[in-house]
């Protein structure tokens, strides 16, 4: 999108007088609809969260009634309403926090998050940034946010943000491994880090009828495909893999100290992160914008549909992780990351070579 | 005990740290404060602080008469308010030397069993919790809702019954209370199922809890353990049965006890999985006990007005859901008691926590509190 706009501005006489002028302008109109996406995305998933509990838990979850802000019919404006009370709420920094990275942290992470969809796809004209390295860039900046947590869990001064702080710490620089390395797999055999191309490459069907998404290439992939969700899920810090938020241990972990506004943006992040590890498990394995019935309902808008499909329904697979699963252990995390994960995608990558080169 | 460590660029000073964990804090059951000293994530040492909820029952009782003693047996154990009750009156009674109607005994028994499958999905549902799955618990509150409609109608409260009374109960089971406790019983039986299949054999679950804060049996013994935390560890003991009081010597049913299926003998899981077990249990004496209810008789004893037993002392003990609950009574003739003491098992479920969970994870004390399934109530008094 930005490319468009600069190709747009270029015919513009008074825009293109001034290049940098004309970069703001368009880095800002790609941005825009980004962070409103972001938004709403936060929005429908906190309500979706929220009725998907109810209906796991056998309760009916917000069934406000009425009009406004009284949390609509089905409790469809609860989220708005919390919005509203999120905004409005005092804004509380503690006496003994450190002031300066107390107020940056929840800053570091939004916009690790936010840069990082930028690089997304969600068809294949429909990006805001077209990188050939889209998905390392991805990657690269799922890993800033990490700072934002530490700095938060640290500046709070809060034994219990510490305890947190640190393991989100671990649990992330952890499970970047195997993540990282069963997306490796894809890169071997898509021979390439831009999405056009890794999606163009699951074009087409396999055994006949089956689509040639990766998930499906071969029994390497199909593993590679579980490797890196999960330990997506544990990235995102989600159940099972909430160690750092635990609430039953650490009270809210390393968002302990924080309400309000700053707190709202963790929050955003935070569903923001499922949609982009959502999002990549469905570029990578499972075809993105293609469909699913091969050669049928293709085309720009049905990518966009398929796409939106996919990534609901995994994030849809995270909601019922959370509520059904117990809370691993830091110790039993770290020995499912080094002990389990990171063999079996070594294996993978080595598998996916021989399969590329002895069976296709 | 701090820690020097030299390094080539100068002295690093390693040092414990000290956790509060409460007053105030999810998962201490309560306002409980346990001060834990912590090497990185390992407790070294926890030191438990009590007495936020302290309400002078005690003392309390002294200055009321014996009747009026029992609405605050309620409040000890607010989880298991039926059993506190039941322990408080066949103590007075055994003081009195009387008996009450058969109907009577039926009545307690059914409700105290009743209460005891309540207090037990609460510390099932809040044990998931403590250990971060949030479905299950909710789905014990579902079932433990439907007990608390059934006293509800019974006798108007949902938490703190005063229900059964010196010398008898309160209020007759209205009409088609039991009735309404059958169809309870066929409902909730296959639901144990259920808690089965999503919490007791999930794997993470058994992660979390085989193993961990195991309690053998002497330490069980020497720190007066009781209640499914004693019989988690293997030792088959149940005043239900060793020391029968009521007519529970009529029933027929089994003590479960921990036999280390997931892990080693006495630990969390085998807590947790005695109390699944004693469910099945509780249904088995409810049963029979609706079965042979006699339909006609008084709720009361035929006693004097005012209560006031001959002088002496007495030590009477129940099985309420936590363990063995004592009551100790000491009368002057008067119609209020000189003294009453009660032996609380959460107490001393909490009082080897510092031995059980040494060397375990800040998250493993966490579980084994929750395996302990203390109530905050009956330790404070």
């Amino acid at each position: 999108m930005v490319d468009y706009f600069l190709g747009t501005f270029s015919g513009i006489t008074w825009l293109a007088a001034s290049p940098n002028l004309s970069f703001v302008l368009a880095v800002t109109l790609a941005g825009l609809p980004i962070f409103l996406f972001m938004a709403l995305n936060a929005l429908i998933a906190v309500y979706a969260e929220r009725k998907i509990s109810a209906f796991m838990q056998d309760r009916l979850g917000p069934m406000g009634q009425g009009v406004g802000l009284h949390a609509g019919k089905w409790g469809v404006l609860q989220t708005a309403a919390d919005a509203v009370k999120l905004i409005t709420k005092e804004d509380i920094i503690p006496a003994t926090a450190d002031k300066k990275l107390f107020i940056i942290a929840p800053f570091i992470l939004f916009t690790a998050s936010f840069t990082a969809f930028a690089a997304f796809p969600f068809n294949e004209y429909l990006v805001a940034a077209d990188f050939n390295i889209g998905l390392f860039y991805i990657l690269a900046m799922g890993s800033v946010g990490v700072i934002g947590i530490i700095l938060a869990g640290y500046s709070s001064n809060n034994k219990w943000s510490l305890y947190g702080a640190m393991r989100s710490a671990a649990q992330i620089v952890s499970y970047e491994i195997p993540a990282g390395l069963s997306v490796l797999s894809v890169v071997m055999l898509s021979g390439s880090l831009a999405f056009r191309e890794i999606v163009a490459a699951q074009t087409g069907t396999t055994l006949a009828i089956l689509p040639n998404w990766f998930i499906l290439d071969n029994p390497f992939t199909f593993i590679a495909f579980w490797i890196f969700f999960v330990a997506g899920v544990a990235e995102v810090n989600r159940t099972p893999f909430d160690l750092p938020e635990a609430e039953s241990e650490l009270v809210a972990g390393w968002m302990t100290e924080y309400s309000g506004m700053r707190w709202s943006f963790f929050f955003l992040a935070e569903y923001a992160n499922m949609f982009i590890v959502a999002g990549l498990a469905s570029l990578l394995f499972l075809g993105g914008w293609l469909s699913p019935i091969p050669g049928y309902l293709e085309g720009n808008l049905w990518g966009i549909f398929w796409f939106i499909s996919k990534v609901s329904f995994l994030i849809f697979v995270m909601m019922w992780f959370r509520w059904t699963f117990p809370r691993l252990r830091t110790d039993q995390l770290m020995r499912l990351c080094w002990k389990f994960f990171l063999p079996a995608s070594f294996v993978t990558i080595i598998g996916v070579g021989f399969w590329d080169l002895f069976v296709r | 005990m701090g820690v020097v460590i030299e390094q080539e660029l100068g002295t690093v000073h390693g040092d414990e740290m000290i956790l509060n964990i409460g007053p105030q804090h999810p998962s201490t059951h309560g306002v409980l404060r346990l001060k834990v000293h912590t090497d990185g994530e390992i407790v070294t040492k926890i030191t438990p602080y009590i007495g936020y909820l302290h309400r002078c029952f005690e003392k309390h009782c002294e200055n009321l008469t014996y009747e009026q003693a029992t609405p605050y047996t309620d409040r000890c154990d607010y989880i298991g308010s039926m059993n506190n009750n039941f322990g408080y009156a066949v103590a007075v009674e055994q003081l009195m030397e009387t008996k009450v109607p058969e109907k009577v005994e039926y009545m307690r028994v059914i409700v105290a069993e009743m209460n005891r499958i309540a207090s037990h999905l609460l510390a099932l549902g809040t044990f998931g919790l403590d250990v971060g799955a949030f479905t299950p618990f909710l789905y014990c509150f579902r079932d433990r809702e439907r007990i608390l409609d059934l006293f509800e109608m019974l006798c108007g409260a949902r938490l703190l019954y005063n229900y059964i009374w010196i010398g008898g109960v309160s209020h007759d089971f209205p009409v088609g209370w039991v009735e309404k406790t059958y169809e309870f019983l066929d409902y909730f039986e296959p639901k144990i199922n259920e808690y089965n299949d999503l919490l007791t054999y999930n794997k993470i679950f058994i992660e979390r809890s085989a193993d961990v804060g195991v309690i053998p049996v002497d330490v069980a013994i020497s720190y007066g353990v009781t209640g499914p935390n004693l019989r988690g560890s293997g030792v088959r003991w149940d005043l239900r049965k060793d020391d029968p009081y009521g007519i529970y010597d009529r029933f027929e049913f089994d003590i479960p006890i921990g036999t280390g299926a997931m892990g080693s003998v006495g630990d969390c899981w085998d807590r947790y999985y005695v109390r699944v077990r004693e469910l099945e249990e509780c249904i088995k004496i409810i049963r029979q006990a609706l079965d042979a209810l006699p339909r006609d008789g008084d709720v009361h004893a035929a006693l004097p007005k005012k209560i006031r037993p001959k002088a002496g002392h007495v030590y009477s003990r129940t099985e309420s859901p936590r363990g063995d609950l004592g009551y100790y009574i000491a009368s002057d003739g008067s119609d209020t008691p000189t003294r009453i003491k009660m032996r609380s098992p959460a107490f001393t479920a909490l009082s080897c926590l510092n031995e059980i969970s040494r060397g375990w994870m800040i998250s493993d004390v966490i579980a084994i509190l929750g395996s302990l399934d203390i109530v905050l109530g009956e330790i404070d008094r």
